[in-house]
């Protein structure tokens, strides 16, 4: 879906526009721990991260992992500096009152799907 | 490419790394091999920013067939690598834990993302990690993740 739709989707504030027009939101990874977020290595190019972190590495994170956009969830106001960050990078960033759940699945329902990543730790290995 | 990192500085954490990864892009190095730099250089950085006594360098030489990460520290050492390569094992202190850092995945996921990993360690004098990433003409299809 486009940004504007999905902005409309997860009743989300654009908070940044971004640099690309024609960006299209396909999958979506959501996480509050940086590791985790770093797990993403293997996710698709235009992966859209659902977080409740708002310091400045979660631009970095999103610089070094190429993320095509950032959703800020449970009503946190990004800081200045991550809003300045997010512009200067052109990576959308959105905010929504929702929680990280019912934004994913709001996301979900309307077709995002789950990028595809292995996991750091994998349980079946201590089977 | 050689920065240094101050113990401590969790406002500038990470912003090596975004520099590593956008000037390896800038080179020509293809995107899952500048990715995973990037991540382990972030990784390494959180580690030096979190844990290490007064700071390091984090350095990155590209190689005509690999990228080559190594991070540097004087101390305090790790006593047991074995159990600091444990995911989910920690010793961060809690302000790093409140920012969602110090999740204890940190040298599993560096390790994860390296073609050839390398650590040393002693107690009192310092840690160092060295990683290669083979560079990919075609990353997505014969990708194995790491050792």
């Amino acid at each position: 879906m486009r940004l504007d739709e999905l902005a409309m989707t997860i009743e989300g504030e654009t908070l940044v526009r971004g640099t690309r027009s024609d960006l299209q939101i396909e999958h979506a990874y959501a996480a509050d721990l940086l590791s985790d977020v770093l797990s993403l290595a293997e996710g698709e190019d235009r992966t859209t991260l659902v977080t409740g972190m708002i310091n400045p590495q979660v631009m970095r994170m999103a610089e070094i992992l190429s993320i095509a956009a950032v959703i800020v969830v449970r009503g946190k106001l990004p800081p200045q500096s991550m809003v300045e960050y997010a512009q200067e990078l052109g990576i959308p960033l959105l905010a929504t009152r929702k929680t990280l759940f019912e934004t994913c699945g709001l996301m979900f329902a309307h077709g995002v799907s789950p990028c595809q990543t292995k996991p750091v730790h994998d349980m079946r290995d201590h089977q | 490419m050689k920065y240094r990192i101050r113990a401590g500085d969790i406002e500038h954490g990470g912003s090596a790394s975004a520099k590593i990864k956008s000037e390896l892009t800038r080179v020509g190095i293809d995107e899952f091999t500048a990715r995973r730099a990037g991540i382990v250089s972030f990784e390494a950085e959180m580690n030096l920013i979190v844990y290490s006594d007064s700071g390091g360098t984090l350095s990155v030489r590209v190689e005509p067939d690999a990228v080559v990460v190594e991070a540097r520290d004087k101390g305090p050492g790790i006593e047991d690598i074995d159990l600091a390569m444990t995911p989910g094992y920690s010793t961060a202190p809690e302000w790093a834990t409140d920012l969602g850092f110090g999740a204890g995945m940190g040298l599993a996921n560096i390790k994860k993302n390296s073609d050839g990993f390398e650590i040393e360690s002693r107690i009192g004098e310092g840690t160092t990690i060295r990683c290669r990433l083979d560079r990919r003409e075609n990353p997505r299809i014969d990708h194995q993740g790491g050792s």
